[in-house]
This record gives structure tokens, sequence and C-alpha cells, in this order.
């Protein structure tokens, strides 16, 4: 079995966000590239199943930001056996829409044999839309998303798959196919920060030209701005010790405790 | 292009879902500028009766077919791909859940329709449709236009659910089936309900919730020891139970439970839109977090910017 985990990065949402002079996108100066964490768990996942089954395991992404070579390093520290990442005219400004990063991702899977490929189920900033489905549709395979377990058996897998209140779905889907991963079986794993150096030294990642950037569908966005989310909350000021009081006073008035 | 606006209809054992009715109730309201019908589109077996309860909508499609009995994203885009490609309506309306998030981007890469995801707002202007997506787990808006037709995946809880079941009886249109559903590459074997976990947190009415600010397992402990103390129970958003620190039964959200305790005590939780939708009607919401600009801070009654084991551990000295 060969599954391709594609990762990404997104701008980490730890950072205060601001939006740039446009008023149409997100400061390009205020983003600082973290690994999206559903790949996070795709990895994990396909790593689960190259310790169960003997699956290989190939990472690959789209270096976008000209520093996507050490979160691929990072999967190879914690198991995976290959890298490869698209590279092409990409600057700062860039920013590839959902269904352009499919179309590339599709040309540069093509031509790689797989079984699965495994995709974060989405990303912070899927404005039009998640990756998985419509890199499928450009592969011609089935889809299934919101996938939380992946377990072979004789030939297909059977996933499972989150519904709401807490229901799942179990389904067979027959290879190829790409899953859209929620959740893996188990928390990912850490990759020692000396493993990750060892391997940046001895590893290659391969580079694969992108092609052109489709930028048919993307949606015209007018607006981007911070919502005033912190209109609603009172602040409790002060020390922890005056914090809790102040808390415990609320309940007390409420008759809750 | 027509004006109508299709409503793809979600259902589980045997019921539409609440979300159905929130986006049939907007399209509903958004039909009264475009001037276009609201067509309703169930897909199942025997789903008539289902039909039938979509009073919001002038008429609806219905395809019946054993094959989709239960949902498969392969079977349903079979059906609907063709169906939309047919009638090119307005707008297409789907919900951002674990049905809609598999088949609206699937749409819109199969019939180069431009899609907005997770939109919370609909309106009209000058015969454009403006949507508004929250992004970046809630902290940035975007309003996208869209000049021609194209899809949109709401979020659940966006619209009221009311407006999508006043009306009266739609007609009911019986759609031609692909010519072949069966020997599809994703067979449905079983629900799996979820497990009776050793706590029922949708009928507690104290729950301390925590959220990946929780940093480890080691830590659960003393959200635990401070629940004890308040007489409520422990209840966590996705990253903590994905991290497998809690087991489902105590994830609060859209994939989770809904709960509506009298307290809601939120620690570490920056309030992803999946997250609050699970959570916000509750009585009194108090948010401790060391992001002054956490979305929690959006539907929180009172906010605390502060390390959530500091003001933890204070709680539970003085309790």
């Amino acid at each position: 079995m060969h599954i391709l985990v594609v990762i990404k990065q997104v701008p980490d949402l730890v950072e205060e966000l601001e939006i740039n002079s446009d008023g149409t996108a997100l400061d390009p100066d205020c983003i600082s590239p973290t690994l999206n964490e559903f790949d996070d768990h795709a990895l994990e996942e396909a790593l689960l199943l190259k310790e169960a089954v003997g699956a290989q395991v190939t990472v690959l992404g789209i270096d976008a930001t000209g520093e996507l070579d050490q979160a691929l390093y990072t999967a190879m520290a914690k198991g995976a056996d290959r890298a490869k990442k698209i590279v092409g005219d990409f600057d700062e400004e860039t920013h590839l829409s959902s269904h352009a990063r499919a179309r590339l991702l599709a040309e540069a899977i093509k031509p790689i044999g797989y079984d699965f490929v495994f995709v974060g189920v989405q990303a912070v900033d899927d404005l039009d839309g998640q990756v998985a489905p419509m890199l499928a549709t450009h592969l011609g395979v089935p889809h299934v998303g919101v996938v939380t377990a992946v377990h072979p058996i004789n030939g297909v897998v059977s996933i499972q798959k989150e519904y709401w209140a807490g229901i799942m779905a179990e389904m067979d889907v027959t290879p190829p196919a790409v899953l859209g991963i929620q959740a893996a079986r188990q928390s990912p794993r850490y990759a020692p920060v000396s493993k990750v150096r060892q391997i940046s030294k001895e590893a290659t990642i391969e580079e694969i030209e992108a092609g052109e950037v489709d930028e048919r569908l993307v949606v015209p966005v007018r607006r981007m701005y911070l919502p005033e989310s912190s209109g609603r909350a009172e602040f409790i000021e002060g020390e922890p010790g005056e914090v809790a009081d102040a808390i415990l006073n609320l309940l007390r008035e409420r008759g809750i405790k | 292009m027509a004006q109508d606006i299709f409503v793809i209809a979600e259902h589980l054992k045997g019921s539409l879902t609440e979300g159905t009715f929130e986006i049939l109730g907007a399209a509903r309201t958004l039909a009264g500028t475009t001037g276009g019908s609201v067509v309703g589109v169930v897909l199942g077996q025997g789903v008539e009766p289902l039909a039938g309860q979509m009073v919001a909508a002038d008429r609806v499609l219905v395809a019946n077919d054993a094959a989709l009995a239960d949902f498969t994203p392969e079977a349903y885009l079979a059906v609907l791909e063709p169906l939309i490609r047919q009638h090119q309506p307005r707008l297409t309306m789907l919900l951002n859940t674990s049905f809609g998030m598999d088949l609206a981007a699937a749409l819109s890469e199969r019939l180069s329709l431009p899609l907005v995801a997770y939109c919370k707002k609909l309106e009209t202007e000058n015969g454009a449709v403006v949507a508004t997506s929250q992004i970046y787990g809630g902290k940035v808006n975007a309003e996208c236009v869209l000049e021609g037709p194209g899809i949109v995946s709401v979020l659940t809880g966006s619209f009221p659910a009311d407006a999508g079941r006043a009306g009266s009886a739609p007609a009911i249109e019986t759609v031609p089936l692909p010519a072949s559903l069966n020997g599809r590459k994703v067979q449905f074997k079983t629900l799996i309900e979820p497990e009776v976990g050793d706590v029922d947190i949708t009928r507690s009415d104290i729950i301390v919730a925590v959220g990946r600010g929780i940093q480890s397992q080691d830590n659960i402990g003393t959200a635990e020891e401070l629940a004890q103390a308040l007489g409520g129970v422990v209840a966590s958003s996705r990253p903590v139970t994905d991290a497998g620190w809690l087991p489902r039964s105590r994830q609060v959200g859209k994939s989770g439970m809904s709960v509506k305790p009298r307290l809601y005590l939120a620690l570490g939780i920056s309030g992803a839109p999946e997250h609050l939708e699970g959570m916000k009607d509750a009585g009194l919401i108090i948010a401790v977090n060391t992001d002054p600009n956490a979305p929690i801070f959006g539907v929180a009654h009172y906010g605390v910017v502060a390390d959530l084991f500091d003001v933890t551990e204070s709680l539970i000295e003085k309790l």
C-alpha cells in the first residue's frame, strides 16, 4: 500500500492577524506559517498504517512559502519514507485557493502511483472549500472526508467517518481514493529536533515543477475584516485570586453555587 | 440560468436535520429578492415524507433508490452533479457538515461553479449574492460576491430554523436517476452510535470545558478537580478528544454534543466556529484564555485574559 500524504502550511492563529491595506486578504507580514493541524493527523494515520501493514508513506506539499522543507523533514523524521515538494513562481503575495491547490496537486500526483491520498479534512483558510474533494475530482477517484480511522481489510479499507452528536458511519472504500482525515486514531507523534536535524542533512526532497496556477474559480473577496468578537464579554481583571472571587460571586448571584 | 435556489437536504435516521430547516429558511428570504423558487432536493430511499416536510420550499426534487438509502459522497454526487447541471440554479445551498463538506467542494470542481465555504451570512445586493464566510478559526470574516451561479456551504446555527418550518405542502417531483448507482467504490456499512460515556455532558447544569490550552493529559485532573468542586462535569473542545485526552463522549461542538448548561466555564478554548455551535446558548459563559482576541470572548458573557491554571487553582482553593 502506498499512501501519499498532502500537507500544507497555514497562518498560525496564535499570532495576531491583520488585514492588508486593500482590506481583502491577510497582511502577509503578520503571517507565521505553521503546519495545518489536520494534515498532521493525516500523516499520523498514514504512519499507523505503515506500522500495521507496512504501507509506504510519501509526504507531498506545495512550497508556496519557501518554508516547507522543515515540515517535510519533520514528517520524514516521524517516519515518512519520502518527501516531494511542488515548486513554482510563488511569492509572499501568492494566495493559492483550494481550487488552485487541488489542480497543482493533481498534476503532480497523477504520474505517481498510489493507493490512497490522505489530506487534512480542512484548513483555516479554506475559503473556497476543502481541497480533498476537489483533488479527488481531478484524479477521477472517490473521496470520503471527516475520517477518524482507517483499517485495511481484504483489499479495501474500512473507514470511520464522523457525523454529528457523536454518531459515526463505517464505510468500505476501494482504492485508489482520497480521504479527508479529521483525526488520527492517536495523537500525532513528535519528532525529536535532533532527528529532524539529522534527516535534513541526509535526506533529499524531490522537487516537482508546478503547472500553471488555475484561478478560474476564485471567489472575489470584497472585504475581509476582523469581527468585533470581543463585543460581548465583560472582562474581569485582577490577580488570579481576585478573578476567582469575582467568578464565585457571579455564580452565587445566579444561584449556581 | 434560472433564479431558483437549490437546498440540498440532510437527513439521518429518518429525520431532516435542524440545519436543513435553517438553510431552507435562509433560501426563502433570499428568494424574496432574487425572485426565483426555492427548490428542495432530497436523496434517499422512501424519503417522500421528508420531502413533504420541506414546506418552506416551493417544490422538492426527490431521488429515490436503495443505493441512496445511506449517505455516501460518491452516490450522492452521481445524482447531484447532473441534476444541478440540468437545472442551473442561481444558488445551490448545502451545510458545512460531514455530508455537505464532502459534496460542496466536489460539486464546485465538477460543475465549475464558485464555492463560498463556512458561510454564516447571506444577502442580496443588486442581483448579486453576498456571502460572508467565517475563516481562520472564526477570527476573520470574508465578504464574497457571487455575481452568477454559485454554491455556498453554510455553518449550522447561522440562520433560525423556524423560518424553514413555515409554509405549505410543496410540489414533489421524482427525478430520473443515473444509469447505475451500484458497483461503486464507497460502500456504506453501518452507523455507529456514540459510546455511552461515564457521564452524559448534555444533562449537566455545570460544565468545565477545556481546550488546547490545557496542554497535556496530565492537566485534565486539575479541571476534574474544579468540576467536582463546582458540582459539574468536564467537557472539551475537539483538539482535546482528538489527542485522546478525553473520550469523544465529552466533546462539545459540531461533531460532538450540543450543550445548554447553566454554567459553561471555558478554559483555554479559543472558540472555533465548530465549538461555538455546540455551546453558545449556555446560560452563563465564562471564558479564560491568554489570547484577548480569541473568538470565545465573542459569545462569553464574562472573559478573563489570563493563564487558565492560575485561575483554576485559585478557584479550587476558594471552593
